[in-house]
């Protein structure tokens, strides 16, 4: 009797547990669809835009495609021209080199200098915070098309240069110039820069600063020990969002080379604004020369990951995080 | 005694009334100091819009000369310009193209962002740093495949290549997004499971009502993205005088109208860049507070 009722309460028992055991499995696999189903916006979007477009770019990179004809395999002849005999990649990867370079560090350092003015001024901070922002606010357009303006030989900038008995550029119509008019452009929007800044640094505790003073530290030493070291984060994220800019660089580049005249082939005046992205735009949209544009692109990519790599590690250096990871 | 002690007791209180008075002044020079920095940088600041606006309300032949004031305030510059070109069509383009993208975005990134965030499945973990990595490529990185599929499917000349992939989640709001609901409390969430709700629910009535400052940063930074875009107008609707937007339109002006001078060209950029300003001055503190998000979490 003992074993006849105990056989089947035992395997009762195994067959709870294992309905229990496939209920469970079946409600992670409902969990798991269902987060599928959350994702599904972006997994169709990430396949569409991005995953197939960067591998076909990568074949188109080996091709020969003017769009109305099949693509034409050529091997590495786009990489081979990009390198040895397109001096006007050289020109652009230069221009894009300066903006890296010269732009970027000013905008970080002038970011820098406007925050701490901000820190320091008690009342009115409100006023004067959103006045340095406003200029950031200003499409790109509209703001190249006013620098145009403002930096015509005969216009209000070189007005204020002659009455000081300074030297009136050409700017923009000067290859010379050019760049550091659109230097003068950046700094004016330094708004998005300067706010991150303000934020770090307002969040730099005070103690920090008392005991400083305490040891008797002047105000160079205290910017140099203690302010520079806990914003350093932030100006670490400000380098990797402006090399990635430099190659994004384009718009102001391109309404400033047409706005002389409709003609002017993008970069002028003589190549002096050809950037990165203006080069591919040149070549892939105004050329047709797919397969050498997706060459460019597919070289872009692979640059701005090195870059990206190369500041991550050499972060670990001079980048300090409060308390662990951001 | 007395004129001994006098001078003494003068000498200890004097330096207690002195001192704040020194330090008083110095604060007060140091404010001073502060404050001319700060005048002079916002004058900086000020005069380019300074420079843009009279110039925008000059006659034709005043232009040419050094002077700074509009004599006499030439306002029909600003409708002067509907006649050089049709602005009311372009910024309908602009608001399709920023409306619609700015809907599409928001309504992908929610539920990504809540799966990212506050669900428990196996990937989660590899598709935010899938997600990471395309914040940090540039959309030139993709565009010569991108503008060939658009070929094949007979969208270029059309706002389709703007508007559509928005719908398909955008990686900056997702990120920030996520970001915001993960500083949103999990008993919240296990409050509402216990009371009977699945994770549509949660997202709908509980999550979604309590992100709404976010929601709206991260509509507003996309519906400024769209509205001053250049470079994928210029690229997929650029050959199609119908399909510009307002940016692209700004800097064809010179085309459409060979000739055209500083004065309208300055005035078309103050009515392109009004709305954003209104935007600004209304939505600042979602603005800047959304900046700083961007910023420091990032």
């Amino acid at each position: 009797m003992a074993t006849v009722t105990g056989r089947p309460a035992a395997a009762t028992e195994e067959a709870r547990a294992a309905e229990r055991r496939r209920r469970r499995r079946r409600s992670a696999w409902r969990r798991q669809l269902l987060a599928l189903a959350f994702m599904s916006p972006w997994i169709i979007g990430f396949c569409a835009f991005f995953v197939y477009p960067v591998v076909s770019s990568l074949y188109f990179s080996f091709t020969k495609y003017d769009i109305l004809t099949d693509p034409v395999w050529v091997g590495l002849d786009n990489y081979r021209f990009m390198f040895t005999s397109d001096g006007r990649f050289w020109t652009a990867v230069y221009n894009t080199a300066w903006v890296v370079a010269v732009i970027v560090p000013l905008q970080v350092a002038f970011g820098i200098a406007t925050a701490m003015v901000l820190i320091r001024v008690k009342q009115g901070l409100g006023f004067y915070r959103t006045v340095f922002f406003l200029p950031t606010m200003v499409p790109l357009v509209a703001a190249a098309l006013g620098f145009v303006y403002l930096l015509n030989p005969g216009g209000p900038v070189n007005a204020v240069l002659g009455f000081l008995h300074l030297p009136e550029p050409l700017w923009f119509r000067d290859p010379a110039w050019a760049k550091p008019g659109l230097a003068l452009m950046a700094l004016w929007m330094v708004g998005q820069t300067m706010i991150i800044f303000l934020a770090a640094m307002l969040d730099v505790p005070r103690q920090l600063y008392e005991a400083a003073d305490l040891e008797g530290a002047g105000p160079l030493q205290r910017f140099r020990h203690v302010t520079l070291p806990m914003i350093s984060p932030v100006i670490f994220f400000s380098v990797i969002i402006g090399v990635i800019n430099g190659f994004r660089y384009f718009t102001e580049a391109y309404v400033v080379s047409k706005a002389g005249d409709w003609d002017n082939p993008v970069g002028s005046p003589q190549d002096s604004l050809l950037f990165y992205t203006s080069h591919l735009y040149n070549q892939g949209f105004e050329g047709f020369h797919m397969g050498y544009a997706a060459a460019l692109s597919w070289v872009m990519f692979v640059v701005i990951m090195v870059c990206t790599l190369l500041l991550i590690r050499s972060s670990r250096r001079w980048v300090h995080y409060q308390g662990g990871f951001r | 005694m007395t004129a001994i002690s006098t001078p003494g007791a003068g000498a200890a209180a004097m330096p207690r009334r002195q001192v704040p008075a020194a330090i008083r002044r110095r604060r007060r020079l140091l404010a001073i100091a502060n404050h001319s920095v700060a005048i002079a940088l916002s004058i900086m600041f000020l005069l380019p819009f300074v420079f843009i606006v009279s110039t925008a309300l000059m006659t034709n032949q005043q232009m040419g000369s050094l002077s700074v004031w509009p004599r006499p305030f030439r306002w029909s510059n600003f409708t002067d310009l509907f006649e050089f070109f049709p602005f009311w069509r372009f910024a309908w383009n602009s608001l399709l193209y920023a409306g619609l993208g700015t809907v599409g975005v928001v309504l992908s990134g929610i539920p990504v962002a809540y799966a990212l965030s506050r669900m428990r499945w196996r990937g989660r973990q590899a598709s935010f740093v899938l997600l990471l990595s395309t914040l940090m490529l540039p959309v030139q990185v993709t565009i010569v495949p991108l503008y060939i599929i658009f070929v094949r499917l007979g969208w270029i000349g059309s706002l389709k290549p703007l508007i559509v992939p928005l719908f398909f989640g955008d990686a900056f709001t997702i990120f920030l997004l996520r970001q915001f609901f993960l500083t949103i409390p999990q008993e919240l969430s296990d409050a509402a499971r216990v009371d009977g709700a699945n994770d549509l629910q949660i997202l709908l009535r509980v999550i979604v009502p309590l992100a709404k400052p976010a929601i709206a940063a991260v509509a507003l930074f996309n519906f400024l993205y769209c509205w001053n875009d250049f470079f994928s107008p210029l690229l997929y609707a650029g050959n199609n005088p119908d399909a510009w937007t307002l940016a692209i339109s700004l800097q064809q002006l010179t085309q459409l109208s060979r000739g055209i001078l500083a004065n309208l060209q300055m005035a078309a950029s103050i009515l392109f860049t009004l709305p954003v300003l209104v935007i600004f001055f209304l939505a600042q503190k979602v603005f800047v507070e959304g900046v700083t998000l961007t910023g420091v979490k990032g």
